[in-house]
């Protein structure tokens, strides 16, 4: 039995075609402002992070001293879980275009690729900011 | 008379670079050399040019690396030593030794929606427009761009990604979605949007350096950036 195409089938794969590059816009132009708004993020964590550092070595603290501060410091390790969340969103999607236009990898897998690398880097960093509250 | 030593790309994509000597001018500008080439050394060389007074663009092509108008670029300005390399402009197909094929970056005006659409008919008078308002401004910043294709040359995100528009066009989108006569503009938003459209710009800022118009397409494509993100917070794009 012949298959019968009909024209609404071409009509039909068009429109598929046009939500496809719709929603792929979108995603881009999420991504983007996602970025952006981490750097902004990041841009103050890391400045409140390098004077925490340079006060710590200036001050001649010892590791047990830091700790001793650190530990049950809920206002510390809120900062460094939204320190880690900007990292997790930012490195990934900056990582991305670098992929795509160094290797011209573009397709589905880069973006499940680099979901795993947004986790891995929610985990490790969440991994660490524990490690000195606990 | 001292001699230039003047290196010209000859061939297509494949292709290599050619010597010749010059007679060394006051004054002369690169066009000059070339067409001093064409004349006098070798009639098969192919190179387009037009106004020779820097209107028409089509003269752009490189030199000693970057990308330039032949006919405002005195040898003086550029020169390295004694010697000139000349190039057909980077990131377009090579038709015939210094002549590039442009039809691929027009093509990307239209793919970023570059034609203007009218809200108006015919019957409806003329629209004005202050040149007070700050989308005429900014419309005004870029209007002036010529298609030559500097900017497209000299983008190192079009060298990594041939599907990215370029400045050229994404400057043209700018200024159309910054035209209030205009209809097409959520529609030209999503056309300019993605990984190949206004987000893929790294912001190099080569294509501001090197306009030969004094456009800014680096401004122009933060704009852009600007109005997609504000469309997709409004639920347009």
């Amino acid at each position: 039995m012949n298959s019968a195409h009909s024209p609404m089938d071409g009509a039909g794969a068009a429109m598929d075609a046009t939500r496809a590059r719709l929603s792929d816009v979108r995603l881009q132009a999420r991504l983007w402002l996602a970025q952006r708004l981490a750097a902004a993020v990041l841009a103050l964590c890391v400045l409140v992070h390098l004077v925490t550092i340079i006060y710590a070595v200036r001050q001649g603290l010892s590791a047990a001293e830091i700790l001793g501060r650190t530990r049950g410091n809920l206002a510390g390790f809120g900062f460094y879980l939204i320190f880690v969340a900007a990292v997790s969103i930012h490195a990934p999607i900056g990582l991305r275009a670098v992929l795509s236009e160094w290797f011209s990898w573009r397709c589905k897998s880069l973006d499940w690729a680099l979901l795993a690398f947004a986790l891995l880097l929610a985990l490790v960093g969440t991994r660490a900011a524990w490690g000195v509250f606990r | 008379m001292s001699k230039l030593r003047v290196s010209v790309w000859r061939g297509a994509e494949a292709g290599e670079y050619r010597s010749y000597e010059v007679p060394r001018q006051e004054s002369q500008t690169v066009l000059d050399v070339v067409t001093f080439i064409q004349r006098y050394l070798d009639p098969t060389l192919a190179y387009r040019f037009a106004c020779r007074v820097g209107m028409c663009g089509s003269c752009a092509m490189s030199v000693n690396g970057v990308a330039r108008w032949t006919c405002r670029t005195h040898v003086t300005r550029v020169i390295k030593g004694d010697a000139l390399e000349i190039a057909p402009l980077r990131n377009l197909p090579v038709i015939k030794d210094l002549v590039a094929d442009m039809s691929g970056f027009f093509d990307k005006w239209a793919k970023a929606k570059g034609q203007f659409r009218s809200k108006r008919s015919r019957q409806d008078d003329f629209a004005v427009v202050s040149p007070a308002t700050p989308e005429r401004k900014h419309a005004d910043a870029a209007i002036e761009c010529i298609g030559c294709g500097v900017c497209y040359s000299a983008c190192d995100v079009v060298a990594c990604n041939p599907e990215y528009l370029g400045p050229a066009a994404l400057n043209r989108a700018w200024t159309l979605v910054n035209d209030v006569r205009d209809s097409a503009n959520p529609e030209r938003l999503r056309a300019v949007a993605g990984d190949a459209g206004c987000n893929a710009c790294h912001t190099h800022v080569s294509c501001s350096e090197l306009c030969p118009k004094q456009i800014a397409p680096t401004a122009s494509i933060a704009g852009l950036k600007r109005a997609v993100s504000l469309a997709l917070l409004k639920g347009q794009l």
